[in-house]
């Protein structure tokens, strides 16, 4: 691989930045409301909700960048995709920690008693435990030492978006649509996939 | 050539309803303002122009006790599909709810049927305070002062027969101006039911303010039912009908899921919701780090109705 020119790697540098500052403006939004105090009568379902939220949409936005780079040909998405995972996981570690300690109290008796017997919750723990070693195996380090496994072990991705999906659709009530915009937008970034594979599948191989 | 005086004011000289309701609500506003930076309840007061009934209330006998929840957590967090799906769009829309004239029409298995105005309402019974604690199925609590009339007091001007062996509560059907009734999120009019002893029990409040002052649209103005020792959804709102008759009324959310939500809907911490645990409740307007408290049996009504369900099996009629 050559090396790009130099301009190219500081415009780059400059684009994750801008990136990642937009990634985590919505927790700067929530920090500025907790300061403020404009969460409302019912402020830790407020954190919960906005924290799993937008877990669930940099989820879909990190598994949009391999559809995007086949239908465009374009190479950049590739490099903003390990930070759009990661962030994903920043806000899915706030709102578990937040529903573990706020909504919870820490009273570890029910905690566990809603991870085993609750769908809702079983569904959520699932997708972070998904996650979890997700974030730990990110780095270029755990890439070259897990080689082939690397991809196997985040192709976990899609499972734990599933269960985020499901987990949101749960403990919904029947009249909201968001759980189901989420789910379809989920599978068409799923199906994308699909008939490209195929396509660049050797035939008789 | 001077212009012919015929007595008629030109089109184009009177003022569009658009711009002087505009201004009338600048006007309003600018006096409320103006009177708000000194006395901001009297300017709240005097905007919803109070009728005498809910200013000079019997005092509540129970709840004195209980720390109020503010009325700014309670009319900014309500669940009221009608004027929208989540919780900050009922108070939003609230003004699309139109309260007067209103009218409940009580029908059904009893002696002398009719309608009621609001007026009649507020002028003919006299209006109690009563002190309550509210407790929604989502696992949200509030202590919330309401004033109205005792239910079994109403009822009896419309003189129930023997065959009243439960009362259906209706709730308004307008969707030509609430949002939420554009689309059939759920089957409306929105529809609950109570036992007759239920109905008739002491706590059971047909309420027609809260907080000292009116009910806001997005609490069900201008009159509701408030049955404290049941979860919020039985208590339905912003009433346009109330049916005696011999058989159970089907209710709307027990319609739409009735492993979820049963006629009976006690509040009873034993008795999880199929998705949820109901052990613990969380007070509205506490901070990020109030916590949860328990939930009581009956939501703390357990001296006061505990007796009507007696020998039922409260897990199966839940």
């Amino acid at each position: 691989m050559s090396a790009p020119p130099p301009f190219r790697h500081a415009a780059l540098g400059e684009a994750k930045l801008a990136a990642l500052i937009l990634l985590l403006a919505p927790l700067g939004w929530l920090v500025a409301d907790i300061v403020l105090e404009r969460l409302g009568a019912n402020p830790v379902e407020t954190v919960l909700h906005r924290t799993g939220d937008w877990a669930l949409r940099i989820l879909l936005l990190t598994l949009a960048v391999t559809p995007l780079r086949r239908a465009t040909g374009w190479q950049w998405p590739l490099r903003f995709r390990r930070m759009l995972g990661l962030v994903s996981f920043a806000y899915a570690l706030l709102h578990a920690l937040t529903w573990l300690v706020l909504d919870r109290g820490l009273i570890w008796k029910e905690v566990v008693g809603d991870v085993l017997e609750r769908p809702y919750v079983t569904l959520g723990f699932g997708a972070f435990a998904l996650l979890l070693p997700l974030a730990l195996t990110s780095t270029r380090g755990m890439m070259r030492r897990l080689g082939r496994h690397w991809q196997r072990l985040h192709r976990a991705i899609y499972v734990a978006a599933a269960l985020a999906v499901l987990h949101y659709a749960w403990l919904a009530k029947v009249e909201r649509p968001e759980p189901i915009v989420y789910g379809v937008i989920l599978l068409a970034l799923l199906l994308a996939r699909l008939p490209l594979r195929w396509r660049t599948t050797p035939v008789g191989a | 050539m001077p212009r012919p005086c015929t007595g008629r004011i030109a089109p184009s000289e009177i003022t569009p309803e658009a711009v002087w309701t505009h201004r009338r609500a600048f006007l309003r506003f600018a006096l409320a303002a103006g009177a708000g930076l000194a006395l901001p309840d009297v300017a709240f007061a005097e905007e919803e122009k109070l009728p005498a009934a809910i200013r000079d209330l019997v005092p509540s006998k129970l709840g004195k006790e209980l720390e109020r929840t503010s009325r700014e957590a309670f009319t900014t967090y309500n669940n009221f599909v009608e004027l929208g799906p989540d919780k900050e769009t009922p108070a939003k829309n609230a003004h699309l709810l139109r309260v007067r004239p209103w009218t409940i029409r009580v029908d059904g298995e009893c002696e002398s049927p009719g309608e009621i105005g609001i007026e009649d309402i507020l002028g003919g019974f006299p209006q109690e305070e009563r002190v309550y604690r509210f407790r929604c199925v989502e696992t949200w609590a509030a202590v919330v002062p309401w004033a109205g009339v005792p239910l079994r007091d109403f009822l009896a001007r419309f003189k129930p027969t023997s065959r009243a062996k439960y009362v259906a509560f209706q709730s308004v059907h307008d969707a030509q101006n609430l949002p939420g009734q554009r689309r059939a999120v759920l089957p409306w009019p929105y529809v609950e039911g109570l036992r007759i002893d239920e109905a008739t029990h002491p706590l059971t409040l047909l309420a027609t303010g809260c907080y000292g002052r009116e009910l806001p649209g997005q609490n069900g103005a201008p009159v509701r039912l408030v049955v404290p020792w049941k979860y919020g959804f039985k208590s339905a709102k912003s009433l346009v009908r109330i049916t005696l008759t011999d058989k159970r009324p089907a209710t709307t959310w027990e319609r739409l899921q009735p492993e979820e939500y049963g006629f009976y809907a006690n509040v009873n911490p034993t008795v999880d919701h199929p998705r949820w645990s109901q052990k613990r409740e969380r007070p509205l307007g506490g901070g990020l780090l109030a916590g949860r408290r328990p939930t009581l049996m009956y939501n703390g009504y357990e001296a006061e109705v505990a007796g009507l369900y007696a020998g039922m099996d409260l897990a199966r009629h839940f």
